[in-house]
């Protein structure tokens, strides 16, 4: 076939052709990107006043928790594993950092404490799942419950974050002019996130494992690549950034609240499936789970434009999962035939 | 003796009965029952009306998990059974008249049951993973249910209706009636048929089952349907319970109650044989265990801590490693996970 195509004066289309059958990984990625694009379009052309900048740069500050969520879930969902613990994982750091930003412990002690605590309710998963054979979804499952149950020990009512350097993170608006484009301090911590999840994934032996071990566990450990450390690593990455995003999402809302982040996990799945993660591992990208997170932002979004019922939002990201979903299975088809 | 230990019901039941002791012995009126004109009133009457929305929704699941599927949509499919019928009796000029309840369960029931259909057709014809098919209507399901309310949550003053969960018949609340003839008619289909038996085939080996000439398609395809018309059942009963649809609250997490009830009961995740005793012990673990959280005047908000405590647990003490461990095996080292992959790869499709 590529012989063929060599042969013939390389055309438009089989170029495309080439492309994409070289880079097959690629196209619910591209197929993502698209959508959003479409969305946008649709969007302006609708209400002409969407791309804006105001309004592009609050799908960053608002989504800047989800973003987060997302990177870490990619690490999981392509090792072939499912994390439904982060929502509530966000949730108890959120609620044990304001608690004691209530109690005078100092910011720069409560953020590390916090990012400590998530991995290590990641590593919890990790040690289920690796050692004792536990099925992804029963472990992180445990893990959600037990982390719903430890926010509410640490208070039941919302505690409100009074910390300046807390709320400086949300607070701050970096602009060039008034009504022009701007980028939180969180905004830019989840842009970093993003970078360095994409980072290690394409350029180290970490990451390259984690494709490797998506792809064929057993493969991989006869390759005599670490599978265990591995695995568990990236849970714990999972639970890092769970516990980043209960920092950011602290900030976001001025506040912690024990039933915060009820459904994010369902979110972050989406929109990491979205973005075009295959959920059977070994195949997806950092920048489409970004790409997933923008496309549920606007979604949200364009909604609240609408002045619709927000109960839309999910039957939409429901429906576009659908779509996702069926356009992998084809893909996946496809590629098994050859 | 070590016949009873090794029976596979034993660690379950033996769960069950050591929570009923400790709350006898913690309040010894846990297992009083009192007698008000002519129904019986007590805790344990309680567990086990409570529990019927779940035992309903965790047979279903247990039937789903045979076939190494799993449906997460049970709780949004109760969400939209419940919105549909209390919305037609808010609707209609007699919400008393039995006619008017009766059509509104139909329809909230065969509403769902088609969502099941929905969930069944994505898993066995598209062949799209059923964690991820069913997520799709666990996201947009409660989405649909809040449309059909208007947002809401749509209350009604109703009699026969609200006698599905809170009324009696012969002094045992209608609701137990109502999940012990589910269990009896789902465990005479698939015990008394060859049913049961080709669904476990189908969980152990979808494709060598296939081969064997199991219609392994309608087999995992019906258990889907089976799952979404108990789900439904359970949001009549939930809706009737508190007289209400809403559409946020009703199910929600029941899927993972129902899971865990499954697990707890002995049927494995990964599908093949099931016990559906099993899974009735398990639900009734799960409600005496909610029952003993709110006893200990725990807020019912930190009693997910407790339940994720069972889970680990259970999953620890079914783990292969920790078994060995148990046994002193010289062998432990041997990785379990390792032969259980080869099983996997094997199924997959070539």
């Amino acid at each position: 076939m590529t012989d063929q195509s060599m042969l013939e004066r390389p055309t438009l289309g089989t170029a495309i052709q080439r492309f994409l059958s070289r880079r097959a990984s690629w196209v619910p990625f591209f197929a993502a990107l698209l959508i959003l694009v479409l969305m946008f379009a649709g969007a302006q052309a609708y209400f002409g006043n969407f791309l804006t900048p105001r309004v592009i740069s609050s799908l960053l500050l608002d989504n800047a928790y989800l973003l987060i969520l997302a990177v870490g879930m990619t690490f999981v969902i392509l090792t072939g594993g499912i994390d439904l613990s982060v929502g509530a994982v966000m949730a108890f750091t959120g609620m044990l950092g304001a608690s004691m930003l209530r109690d005078g412990v100092p910011a720069p002690v409560v953020v590390p404490v916090m990012l400590v605590l998530g991995a290590s309710m990641g590593l919890g998963v990790g040690v289920l799942v690796q050692y004792f054979d536990v099925q992804p979804f029963i472990a992180s499952l445990a893990a959600m419950f037990a982390a719903r149950g430890l926010a509410f020990m640490v208070s039941l009512a919302s505690i409100r974050v009074d910390d300046a350097g807390i709320l400086w993170l949300q607070s701050t608006r970096i602009q060039a002019a008034p009504g022009s484009w701007f980028i939180t301090p969180t905004g830019i911590i989840a842009i970093l996130v993003v970078v360095a999840g994409a980072l290690v994934l394409a350029y180290t032996r970490f990451g390259r494992t984690i494709y490797a071990i998506g792809g064929n566990e057993q493969s991989a450990r006869l390759m005599g690549l670490p599978v265990v450390r591995t695995k568990l690593l990236a849970y714990v990455v999972s639970g890092l950034c769970a516990g980043l995003a209960g920092v950011v999402f602290t900030a976001y809302t001025g506040a912690s609240y024990p039933l915060n982040g009820i459904g994010t996990e369902l979110d972050t799945i989406a929109a990491v499936v979205i973005g075009g993660t295959l959920l059977t591992g070994g195949s997806g990208f950092v920048l489409g789970s970004m790409i997933g997170v923008f496309v549920y932002g606007t979604i949200k979004t364009a909604i609240s434009f609408l002045g619709a019922e927000q109960s839309w939002t999910r039957i939409t990201i429901g429906g576009l999962l659908l779509l996702f979903v069926v356009v992998q299975r084809l893909i996946v088809a496809r590629s098994r035939r050859r | 003796m070590m016949n009873v230990l090794r029976h596979r019901l034993f660690w379950p039941i033996a769960a069950l009965l050591v929570l009923v002791i400790v709350n006898t012995v913690a309040r010894p009126s846990f297992i009083a029952v009192t007698v008000q004109g002519g129904q019986l009133y007590g805790p344990l009457i309680d567990i086990l009306r409570n529990s019927a929305p779940l035992m309903l929704v965790a047979l279903g699941m247990t039937i789903v998990i045979a076939t190494r599927g799993i449906d997460l949509s049970v709780g949004a499919i109760m969400a939209v059974s419940g919105a549909v019928a209390l919305t037609i009796i808010e609707g209609s000029p007699d919400p008393d008249g039995m006619g008017t309840v009766l059509i509104a369960i139909v329809t909230g029931v065969l509403v769902a049951f088609v969502l099941g259909l929905w969930n069944g057709f994505l898993v066995s014809v598209i062949g799209i993973q059923p964690i991820i098919a069913t997520l799709v209507l666990m996201l947009a399901g409660r989405g649909i249910a809040l449309l059909i309310t208007g947002g809401f949550i749509t209350t009604i003053n109703s009699d026969p209706y609200r006698f599905i969960a809170q009324g009696y018949v012969f002094g045992l609340p209608f609701a137990l009636y109502v999940s012990l003839a589910a269990v009896a008619i789902v465990a005479l289909i698939e015990r008394r048929t060859a049913l049961g038996m080709l669904t476990e085939a189908v969980g152990i080996n979808p494709e060598a089952s296939r081969l064997a000439g199991v219609r392994s398609r309608g087999i995992i395809w019906a258990a889907y349907a089976v799952s979404g018309l108990l789900a439904g059942l359970a949001g009549i009963l939930y809706s009737s319970n508190i007289m209400a649809a809403d559409a946020n609250a009703a199910g929600l997490y029941i899927e993972l109650d129902a899971i865990l009830a499954v697990v707890l009961g002995g049927t494995s995740l990964m599908g093949g044989k099931f016990s559906l005793a099993g899974t009735v012990v398990g639900v009734f673990t799960i409600q005496t265990l909610k029952s003993t959280i709110t006893f200990l005047g725990v807020p019912p908000a930190v009693s997910p801590l407790f339940l994720a405590i069972v889970v680990v647990i259970v999953v620890l003490v079914q783990s292969p490693r920790l078994r060995g461990w148990v046994a002193r095996s010289t062998r432990w080292r041997v990785r379990p996970a390792a032969s259980r992959d080869t099983e996997g790869s094997e199924v997959a499709p070539s």
